[in-house]
């Protein structure tokens, strides 16, 4: 059995929970908040043994694995802890946006050989999955462009005063909603874009965050696509992600629930598909989990956590160094948003304001 | 209970398959009055159990039946609560002690101690979640609602938490405030059968993924088979045609063989649609060898 311990109760630490305490394989052995009325409720009648501090809950537990899921801005240190005793980590996303700290603590990990995992769940995603198959199967030929998208309903009034709200803290659409698109791509196309224009952070709602998000990424070979993601749109009943990628044999359209092919001519390597559309559901693409809560995804990525903490694989297939290279693609985009590029349209909207 | 209900996924943009199919269908019922259409032809086509989520839009098609209570005479919702995106978007715009703040009502001594944000006693959080239940219940007051559901997001948190007790709290507050039958919607039905009977809630009603292709089906379909052929329990059986995956008869011929389902709840967005499926139904059921009833003493 694997001894897990939990830091963080929010939503997503709660949905973790009951993912771990299900796992065949996991031992939860205690949780960590600092709020006094989320860990008393959940000790009094869940029997789960916890703690204030997560440094006591380090020192005093025999642990092999942790899952964070705090706000962004406890992640370094607490990853950081965590790995010095030579646990294997997973860590909610955004992971550090502090880049170099990113890239210090994946070294880090790298250097002990312990397993690491951030939270970008559209990688386990059946439909995503399927879209990466066949685009690195080179079903699409040449491929030169993609189209992200993210929206859903976070903020929808003014004044909302949660850590989401307060950039510092991991808040804001790009951190929250437009990193999701970002590592998407990564997954999906094998590598960051070379260099990011155009982008826009626009506030629509919120005092001290963008709302939308906007931004064209660039590839050395030539490749180009566009990001857009905005955090205030309920028409959205919950988050969606929508990924299309163009190629020189037609497009591969994916969201959380079906896969849409257009090919110009049959591809040997996915004989199965015809010229035209070729549709695939979520139905047929998903693989059973052993406890469903919100979607299979969630499952999925706990599990493959687990498994590779207990087959000491580092490779996962989402790990600190993917997710740091997700915040340096934020940075850039941030720069550029703040004109820091010579001559981009971050600048021209400096001289419109 | 009755063996067919009317489900409400179709009216507000919910399709496992395709979410450009799910926005289709919540364009085509913008207003209560778009959905009332619809249980009206379900309701002329004797399915008489709309089995709905504590949805904002439901609290008017409730008023629109409380208006006219004579025509909606044998009329009964199966109210499923919560309503987890609207607690889920408040959690994420508020925060968890926002949310609840944002649920309850703002006088009382509870008020007053989640105002402090102190920890709970075990009798607090009893009234706590018997204030949240009464606050969704609202919208149904002088309306039949016979059987009163914890949704499968609520259920299945609770199960994979470990807090079992919620399940007793839910089921006592709804027999004695709403005489009303408890009922649980799961994707995990082989686990949470085990903690029910662990908790004595005796032959519970259970309402879970059931279809051919065993989509959302935790536990795998044979645990699901043997669970409904040999477990003491009311199973309904709902992703019938797992979004548009399985095709209505098959679909159909698969739940109705199994004499153990009471159940089946389905939706529909036309009268055509809903006929269609409620001849199906009696026809596959007539089929079927009648359940074995065990004697109730």
């Amino acid at each position: 059995m694997t001894r897990v311990a939990l830091i963080g109760l929010g939503k997503m630490g709660l949905s973790h929970l009951a993912i771990i305490r299900t796992h065949p394989d996991a031992d939860l052995v205690a949780v960590c908040d600092p709020t006094a009325y989320v860990l008393d409720v959940l000790t009094k009648h869940t029997g789960l043994k916890g703690y204030a501090d997560y440094r006591t809950l380090l020192d005093e537990e025999e642990l092999d694995a942790i899952v964070i899921a705090t706000p962004s801005r406890f992640h370094a240190e607490m990853v950081q802890a965590a790995l010095e005793r030579d646990i294997h980590v997973y860590c909610e996303k955004p992971f550090c946006l502090d880049v170099a700290e990113g890239r210090r603590l994946a070294q880090l990990a790298e250097a002990k050989g312990l397993v690491s995992q951030v939270g970008y769940h559209f990688r386990f995603v059946a439909a995503f999955q399927e879209m990466k198959r066949l685009i690195d199967a080179g079903v699409l030929g040449r491929i030169h462009h993609f189209r992200a998208e993210a929206y859903g309903p976070v903020v929808l009034r003014p004044n909302g005063s949660t850590w989401r709200t307060s950039r510092i803290e991991g808040g804001g659409c790009l951190y929250d909603y437009a990193c999701h698109a970002i590592d998407l791509v990564h997954y999906l196309l094998g590598r960051p874009p070379d260099a990011v224009g155009g982008t826009v952070l626009n506030r629509v709602l919120s005092r001290d965050v963008e709302d939308e998000v906007y931004s064209t990424f660039f590839y050395a070979d030539g490749k180009t696509g566009q990001l857009a993601a905005n955090w205030s749109d309920e028409s959205f009943r919950k988050m969606s992600v929508k990924v299309t990628v163009w190629g020189s044999n037609g497009r591969i359209c994916a969201d959380r629930q079906e896969v849409q092919v257009y090919l110009r001519e049959i591809a040997p390597q996915a004989p199965e598909l015809a010229p035209g559309w070729n549709v695939r559901y979520t139905t047929e693409l998903t693989s059973p989990v052993w406890f469903y809560l919100r979607g299979e995804e969630y499952s999925a990525q706990i599990d493959h956590f687990i498994r590779s903490v207990k087959q000491r694989n580092p490779n996962t297939l989402c790990t600190f160094r993917a997710a740091a290279e997700v915040d340096r693609v934020a940075a850039m985009m941030l720069n550029d948003a703040q004109g820091r590029n010579a001559g981009s349209l971050g600048a021209a909207r400096d001289l419109l304001h | 209970m009755q063996r067919i209900l009317f489900g409400d996924n179709q009216f507000f943009g919910v399709n496992h398959m395709s979410e450009d199919k799910a926005r289709a269908q919540a364009m085509r019922f913008p207003t209560a009055g778009s959905v009332i259409e619809v249980l009206d032809a379900a309701y002329d086509e004797g399915i008489k159990v709309f089995m709905c989520t504590t949805h904002e839009r439901i609290r008017d098609v409730c008023d629109y039946m409380r208006a006219n209570a004579e025509r909606y005479k044998d009329f009964q919702f199966y109210p499923c609560m919560p309503y987890g995106v609207k607690y889920a978007n408040a959690v994420t715009e508020h925060g968890a002690l926002g949310a609840l703040k944002m649920f309850l009502p703002q006088e009382g001594a509870l008020g007053a101690i989640l105002r402090s944000g102190v920890a709970l006693a075990r009798r607090e959080v009893k009234d706590l979640a018997e204030l949240l239940i009464d606050a969704e219940m609202k919208m149904f007051e002088g309306l039949s609602t016979p059987v009163i559901f914890l949704q499968n997001l609520a259920t299945d948190l609770l199960l994979g938490l470990g807090f079992n007790e919620a399940f007793r709290i839910f089921a006592e507050h709804v027999r004695n405030r709403y005489q009303a039958e408890p009922g649980f919607i799961t994707m995990n039905l082989p686990r949470l059968l085990d903690v029910l009977e662990d908790l004595g809630l005796e032959n519970p009603i259970v309402c879970a993924s059931i279809n051919k292709i065993g989509f959302r089906m935790c536990g795998g379909i044979e645990a699901y088979e043997k669970a409904i052929a040999t477990r003491t329990f009311r199973p309904i059986a709902m992703s019938v045609l797992a979004s548009g995956a399985i095709p209505p008869r098959e679909a159909l011929e698969y739940v109705c063989r199994q004499s153990g389902i009471r159940s089946i709840v389905f939706g529909a967005s036309s009268r055509a649609n809903i006929r269609e499926t409620r001849q199906l139904i009696r026809e596959l059921s007539a089929l079927q060898p009648a359940p074995l009833r065990v004697a109730q003493g």
